[in-house]
């Protein structure tokens, strides 16, 4: 077990490395002159130069790369021109929040997800599996900045029960029930979607599992049938559930960035379309290796997730 | 195994009667039409805008801000600059499903050469691209997107471009396993053969094969592009005012969201039916396809078989009978089609007792025996007639619950196939350890350590490391062995053998059967025993029940049926079984197949592949008749000493 840890952690070194690979080469399509493009027109040509030389812009490809690589992996991410401070600083102190809406999300969407599907399979053409299937297609087909608003204008304005935005009230806030308040909307706007996408591969997992001989030596053992459902066919059902809940991870994190905008959330999606607005180029960079590579460690958890729960992968 | 009769399988569909089918399957599904209507309802008016009296989506008109819909000249009401929302909608929805549909196209087309490339030429190149590709694949789809973005600088088209980019790799992997197959068929050896060049075979050869697989895709993925591209606009990164697209009048409505929701709920609205056309359509086509879901095979099967008798047959209580069957009706109802397996078979099984169940695939041997405790996958299962009677109790008239109690307590299954039919994720131990616990409630220690008494009992070694091994970590007979324990757990009256040896090579097999007939003996358990082998019921059984086309054409101490069968078909049964030490006899096969359970003659089923078939064999059911006391046979001219002599 220890062994297979050990093999995904190092395997996910070159993933980690072709990701800054991917980001280098974006970076350098900026058109024009890239510290100009940084520090935007009004620099003057001494900054500009000092920029240059800082970050090696002035040396080939190959060698900027490396220069940025060794920079990074000593924690210098370079300095944001808009916010003037380090950009690991600003991206560590936003991605706490973007975790918490993302995380809660990712939760919130698994576990409805999962027991949609499973009662969606256990009633089969029932009125449950009916109405669970409608709903399904509505909640991933409403795109979910549309379904934040609405949602504002539901539970904030009308029904005056929730905040309209921000993660902490201004006066007299900061402690957890005042997070949570501020957190119900966005999180439930962010899994709504990813709840779906679960709900129907969970439904057709189960109906394919259902249908294994194993299930049906359950029943003959006399296992009563709620437990034939979800322990034996559930449980089964996971070993193909799990990955896809490790996809759906990255598309909330990829949600998160709208919903940051909608409700004002202070993450660092947020942090990234204002830092493009803005023109704060080497933010934008940083903040993407950086939330990109905590994606890679995350499924990299998934996979050993799956190997505890499947003896059979263990290799 | 649920062994049903099935009819040959039919010719393959051409290619036009296929696209028929899969039209009518789409025309079926009256939700993926509603979605394409829909789809083609928006597309005509996004299409018609240039010709629609439309008002200019630019004139702004600062006396008219924010009107409410339904205003009068402006249906939708205006925007923040006065401008007229309907307009604005239509030529957006236009502009939104342009960037949207294009940034498909670039992706299928860039994604598609990647993956043609990677697929046809293989080695170091399709090895440097796959892992691009994979590396890609990494990011969440957005920051790669924002990346992009954020280098060449918000704007429409660099929008696109960038979701365009995000969406490469889905096509590259998916053309690239098509092609990878596609690379190795005989018709591209023998292009390469004849002296055509790699383009030339790419071009001729590979793309009209991989074009409907690209269309396919493309098909998927446009909605979520369209709403994509909108999602970038929303957030100021895509189109720039005052063009208008569906995200950027979106997230132009959301600084009004409060004051003025209309502005913000219109375009949102269209975003919202343009994505759920797409899915509908999406769905229709994948259900169509999916040829699984044709056939129905995807249905879940119910806690027990469905009971829809027409009668409920009322039948005197045998006292001496464990186990009675009388008239079983057992059928397969698939859609217009009713293969009936089971037709009237009737058994009566004494306490302690062995009755072995003999017959063909297909014969319904092992539908009978799923029957009696309703484990028949039900839909499409249904158990069509007769009765089941267990201790004098109606099986068939019981509740689901009542059943459950039975399974696995007072009749316990053994299975064929031991690794399909143990649960792959939970150790052997805790499986048997669970059996006893859905029915007795004792502490799971207890039940654990009843599950290594167990399991040392069907003789496996080291019962007690062994009982946390999974099962894939056991040898077939070993399985089969925890299979057997299983059964044994709460000490029932009678246990239901399927096919339990079929799968393992001889010496387990005699292994298996020595332990059966040793706990037998012990216990006074009563057997039923499915085989297709007349060996293993020359071991183990005291009588013998021969299944044909489901019908019960012989039955009969297994002695005096094996020393002397009445039917041609149990003769020739006899026959296959090769004889240890026999010499070089010839075995004989039976010529011809059983007839499909849909289609079963009027007279003996068996008439069409027996050598001493009569006009009167055909003409209607033959009985079961009893010459014997104690046996009974469904034939018109059973055999005679002379016509055994022969075979032997």
């Amino acid at each position: 077990m220890n062994s297979y840890i050990l093999k995904r952690l190092l395997s996910a070194v070159p993933v980690l490395l072709g990701i800054t690979l991917v980001v280098f080469l974006i970076m350098s399509l900026i058109p024009g002159d890239p510290a100009t493009a940084i520090l935007g027109s009004y620099a003057t040509a001494e900054n500009v130069e000092r920029l240059n030389r800082q970050l090696g812009l002035d040396r080939s490809l190959p060698e900027q790369y490396v220069i940025w690589l060794t920079n990074m992996l000593q924690g210098d991410f370079g300095r944001s021109f808009s916010l003037n401070r380090p950009v690991l600083d600003e991206v560590l102190d936003r991605f706490g929040a973007t975790l918490i809406l993302a995380g809660v999300s990712l939760v919130l969407c698994s576990i409805f997800g999962v027991v949609a599907g499973v009662i969606s399979a256990a009633r089969q053409y029932g009125l449950a599996d009916k109405a669970i299937t409608f709903a399904v297609l509505i909640g991933i087909s409403i795109p979910s900045f549309f379904l934040g608003m609405m949602m504002i204008l539901l539970f904030a304005i009308q029904l005056r029960w929730l905040p309209v935005s921000g993660m902490y009230s201004i006066y007299g806030g900061g402690d957890l029930p005042d997070l949570l308040r501020h957190l119900a909307m966005p999180a439930l706007a962010l899994s709504v979607v990813a709840t779906g996408v679960i709900a129907r591969l969970s439904r057709s997992a189960m109906l394919e599992v259902l249908r294994q001989d194993f299930v049906r030596t359950a029943r003959a053992k006399g296992v009563p049938e709620r437990r034939v459902i979800w322990r034996h066919a559930l449980k089964a059902a996971m070993v193909s559930i799990i990955p896809v809940i490790g996809v759906q991870a990255g598309f909330v994190l990829s949600g998160a960035v709208y919903i940051e905008m909608v409700f004002q959330w202070p993450g660092v999606g947020r942090m990234l379309v204002e830092a493009i607005l803005r023109r704060d180029l080497l933010l934008v960079q940083g903040g993407v290796v950086i939330v990109a590579a905590c994606y890679v460690l995350f499924n990299l958890i998934v996979d050993v997730a799956q190997s505890l729960l499947d003896p059979r992968v263990k290799t | 195994m649920t062994e049903t009769a099935l009819p040959a399988s039919p010719p393959k569909p051409s290619a036009a009667a296929r696209a028929g089918t899969f039209l009518r399957l789409f025309a079926r599904n009256r939700m993926a039409a509603f979605g394409g209507g829909l789809l083609a309802l928006i597309l005509l008016v996004a299409l018609a805008a240039p010709i629609l009296p439309l008002q200019d989506p630019f004139a702004q008109d600062t006396t008219q801000r924010f009107l409410r819909p339904f205003s009068e000249g402006h249906w939708l009401g205006t925007d923040h600059l006065g401008r007229d929302l309907l307009s604005r909608l239509i030529w957006g929805t236009q502009l939104s499903l342009l960037v949207g549909v294009s940034a498909t196209l670039l992706a299928a087309l860039a994604g598609s050469t990647l993956g043609v490339v990677a697929g046809f030429l293989g080695g170091r190149i399709d090895n440097v691209i796959m892992r691009s590709v994979d590396t890609v694949m990494a990011f969440p789809y957005i920051l790669l997107a924002l990346a992009i973005v954020a280098a060449l600088g918000p704007g429409l088209v660099n929008a696109l471009i960038a979701v365009a980019v995000v969406n490469i790799p889905f096509f590259a992997r998916n053309i690239r396993g098509v092609t990878v197959t596609l690379a190795n068929k005989e018709f591209v050896d023998a292009a390469r053969l004849s002296g055509m060049g790699d383009t030339r075979i790419i071009a001729s050869e590979i793309v009209p094969n991989i074009l409907p697989v690209i269309v396919i895709a493309m098909s998927t993925t446009v909605g979520w592009m369209i709403l994509e591209t909108a999602g970038l606009s929303f957030l100021g990164l895509g189109s720039q005012p005052p063009v208008p697209d569906l995200g950027s009048m979106l997230g132009e409505g959301r600084n009004a969201l409060i004051s003025h929701p209309h502005t913000s709920i219109i375009p949102g609205l269209m975003i919202f039916a343009i994505v759920i056309g797409v899915n509908l359509l999406g769905d229709g086509i994948r259900d169509a396809l999916d040829p699984r879901l044709r056939s129905g095979a995807l249905t879940r099967p119910l806690p027990a078989t469905l009971v829809d008798r027409a009668e409920t047959p009322a039948i005197a209580a045998k006292p001496d009978a464990l186990l009675s069957l009388e008239d079983l009706r057992v059928e397969f109802r698939l859609g217009r089609r009713t293969l009936k397996a089971v037709n009237g078979v009737s058994l009566d099984i004494a306490p302690g007792e062995c009755l072995g169940l003999i017959g063909e695939s297909g014969s319904g041997k092992s539908v009978t025996a799923l029957s009696v405790m309703g484990l028949v996958a039900s839909p499409p299962g249904v158990i069509a007639g007769g009765a089941l009677r267990f201790q004098g109790r109606d099986l068939l008239a019981m509740k689901p619950g009542e059943l459950r109690r039975l399974r696995g307590d007072k009749v316990a299954y053994i299975f064929q196939d031991p690794l399909a039919t143990l649960h792959p994720l939970y150790r052997i131990g805790e499986q048997i350890a669970e059996a006893i616990r859905v029915h007795h409630p004792v502490p799971q220690a207890e039940a654990m350590a009843r599950a290594v008494a167990l399991l040392k009992q069907v003789r496996i070694p080291n019962a007690k490391s062994r009982a946390g091994n999974y099962p894939h970590e056991l040898s077939g007979g070993m399985r089969q062995r925890v299979g057997i324990a299983m059964a044994l757990a709460n000490e029932p009256e009678l246990i239901i053998a399927d096919e339990p040896t079929t799968a393992l090579d001889v010496t387990v097999q005699a292994q298996i059967l020595k332990l059966l007939e040793d706990l037998r003996r012990e216990r006074g358990l009563a057997i039923l025993f499915i085989t297709h082998d007349f060996g293993v019921v020359a071991q183990l059984c005291d009588r013998v029940a021969v299944m044909y086309a489901g019908e019960i054409v012989e039955s009969g101490p297994a002695q005096a049926i094996l020393d002397a069968p009445a039917h041609p078909y149990t003769r020739r049964l006899i026959a296959c079984v090769p004889e240890l030490g026999g010499g070089r006899r010839t075995l004989a096969a039976i010529p011809g197949l059983p007839p499909g359970a849909d289609d079963l003659p009027q007279g003996c089923a068996f008439a069409p592949r027996c050598d001493k078939a009569q006009a009167a064999c055909r003409a209607g059911r033959v009985a079961l008749t009893g010459q014997e006391p104690g046996r009974g046979v469904r034939c018109l001219f059973p055999e005679t000493a002379e016509d055994r002599t022969e075979t032997a």
